[in-house]
């Protein structure tokens, strides 16, 4: 019965004809990690055509913010690029101060540099090893998770969870840094040299690793700018555009490092750029560590700047206090109004810059809030990356463009 | 010489007369706009101009203005000129009626998928554009969520049977 059925099959029309093969790639992949799509025509194994699908956790991040008081959008700004997520908070943290006209301590600022490059290096570190994965090597991405993990103690320490991490405040943190996020820490800046020299090792000079990364997914410093890339992928091209040094945010003007640059902009330069980026991060953490030491006495204690509209009083003043109660209902409540008016303010995010391009009409919340996710723009360039290419370097490419679904979508 | 926003007006102003007006700058970014039929020689004009090269679209995006007669809908965007690393905002408005805006995708590859966000989110037509269909919201969308005209749920309503996420 079955066999007889079999030869009444219908196949599309034009199918036998067809030259080329069609596969259907995501949207849930092992090798896509994360919800992406692909329709790929495949002439044997290589790419002929692509259509990417995106949109899969589109969550309306836009529109739930234009109900959502400065604070509580916050923990939306977590789900973009959960890589990193401290960098998106204070990235959005900066542009409530940028508007409000807040001025942070120093201490503050460099606090805000450590967990940023503590983040920016647990980004690297997980493409660069997936990146090792997708080409084979499974051991350099199991030996660094342990560093990451590292990294997300100190999160941990500092604000109380590890991947969404909600982490400070408007003016500053929640709360004052542990020793025991000091202790870390510098276990981190004693062991992690170590660990990188050996990943780097591992990877950086292997014959397979190169053979199957150089080449792949090549663009152009032209072709790149005119697709939007930034961050470590325009760099990669030879484009030494960093917003940390072109728009200096949260005192990284007191920073001396480097902005490590490409030459082909394929994904073997990507590697090696991001490798370099997770350097300079350890030597800008060291010198900011170095920074917060020199605060001695109650410069010690500063962790906030004093933002009363938008920084929530403490809790013993809250229970005795009838002005500091009012103010906490109130910022709660979200029931404070913005000035009018409209600005966009950017960092150098995991991926690129991360932009916030806020319209407030003096109301309690945004009017209109956009958030500029770099993977969105760059990942337009794939088929171009692709086009021509061989299906498992397509896979490669991917991971080490450092796509990010929760980004991507919104 | 390093670019000053005084100069960009200048010579935007020199060039284009009445077309572009509303000058401003806030947080130290040059803002202005422009008639939305003029949208393309503007963004030509600065990208092609040897003093200004403002060759990088850092971002693209739309605003719903909805008691703004004629003009509610927005397209804003944000350039970059890398060089002398100066930004710069530039808007137009364009009625809800028939919200039609040239494409830049011509100019800046990286608009595309930017302009198929705000196509999906607010309805702009993109005259142009070479695959103007949804992005992130399902095809069989019929509405533009974005537009102030669609709020979202009032957390507060009563009349919902809701018993299963803890409120009703």
């Amino acid at each position: 019965m079955l066999a007889h059925q079999q030869h009444h099959i219908t196949l599309p029309e034009g199918s036998i004809e067809k030259q080329t093969t069609t596969l259907n790639v995501g949207p849930t992949h092992p090798a896509t990690h994360g919800v992406f799509q692909n329709i790929m025509e495949l002439d044997g194994e290589r790419i002929v055509s692509t259509e990417q699908t995106v949109g899969y956790i589109h969550r309306a991040f836009e529109k739930l913010a234009e109900r959502r008081p400065l604070y509580q959008i916050t923990p939306i700004t977590d789900r973009l690029n959960y890589c990193s997520s401290p960098i998106n908070n204070m990235g959005w943290h900066l542009t409530c101060e940028k508007f409000l006209g807040v001025q942070t301590p120093k201490r503050v600022d460099y606090l805000r540099v450590i967990i940023m490059e503590l983040a920016r290096i647990s980004d690297h570190l997980i493409c660069n090893s997936i990146v090792g994965v997708d080409t084979g090597a499974y051991t350099g991405f199991l030996y660094v998770m342990q560093y990451r993990e590292l990294i997300y103690e100190i999160y941990e320490e500092v604000c109380g969870s590890r991947l969404t991490t909600n982490i400070g405040r408007i003016g500053g943190f929640e709360r004052n840094f542990t020793n025991t996020a000091f202790e870390k820490l510098e276990k981190f800046l004693k062991e992690y040299p170590k660990v990188l020299k050996e990943f780097e090792n591992l990877f950086a000079r292997n014959r397979i690793f190169m053979e199957r990364t150089i080449g792949g997914g090549a663009i152009s410093a032209e072709r790149a700018l005119n697709y939007g890339f930034t961050g470590p992928n325009l760099r990669a091209a030879g484009v030494d555009y960093d917003v940390r040094v072109h728009q200096p945010y949260s005192s990284y003007q007191d920073f001396d490092f480097t902005i490590p640059v490409g030459k082909t902009g394929d994904n073997y330069d990507r590697f090696l750029v991001r490798n370099e980026e997770m350097w300079q991060s350890l030597s800008i953490i060291e010198q900011a560590y170095k920074k917060v030491q020199e605060f001695k006495g109650t410069d010690a204690d500063v962790f906030h700047a004093d933002v009363p509209e938008y920084y929530l009083p403490k809790k013993e003043d809250v229970y005795t206090k009838m002005e500091s109660l009012i103010w906490h209902f109130k910022i709660v409540m979200g029931e404070v109004e913005m000035p009018k008016g409209e600005i966009y303010n950017a960092v150098e995010g995991g991926n690129g810059e991360l932009g916030f391009y806020l319209v407030s009409d003096g109301g309690r919340t945004p009017f209109r809030l956009h958030f500029r996710r770099p993977c969105f723009i760059y990942y337009q360039a794939y088929p171009e990356l692709i086009t021509g290419g061989m299906l498992s370097d397509a896979i490669v490419t991917m991971s080490s463009l450092n796509l990010i679904a929760g980004e991507l979508d919104a | 010489m390093a670019l000053t926003n005084q100069y960009i007006k200048e010579k935007l102003q020199e060039k284009f007369g009445d077309i572009v007006s509303n000058f401003e700058e806030s947080y130290g970014l040059l803002s202005f706009e422009a008639t939305a039929t003029n949208n393309l020689k503007v963004l030509q004009f600065l990208y092609d101009e040897p003093s200004l090269q403002f060759q990088f679209l850092t971002d693209l995006c739309g605003v719903n203005f909805p008691d703004d007669a004629g003009r509610e809908i927005s397209v804003v965007y944000h350039l970059h000129n890398l060089t002398e690393n100066i930004r710069l905002r530039f808007k137009i408005f364009v009625p809800v009626a028939a919200p039609d805006v040239f494409t830049a995708c011509n100019l800046f590859s990286s608009a595309n998928w930017m302009e198929r966000e705000t196509y999906d989110f607010y309805g702009v037509n993109f005259v142009g554009h070479p695959n103007l269909k949804r992005i992130l919201n399902v095809d069989e969308m019929d509405y533009f969520p974005l537009r102030k005209e669609y709020p979202l749920e009032d957390q507060t309503r009563i009349d919902k049977d809701d018993e299963m996420f803890g409120r009703g």
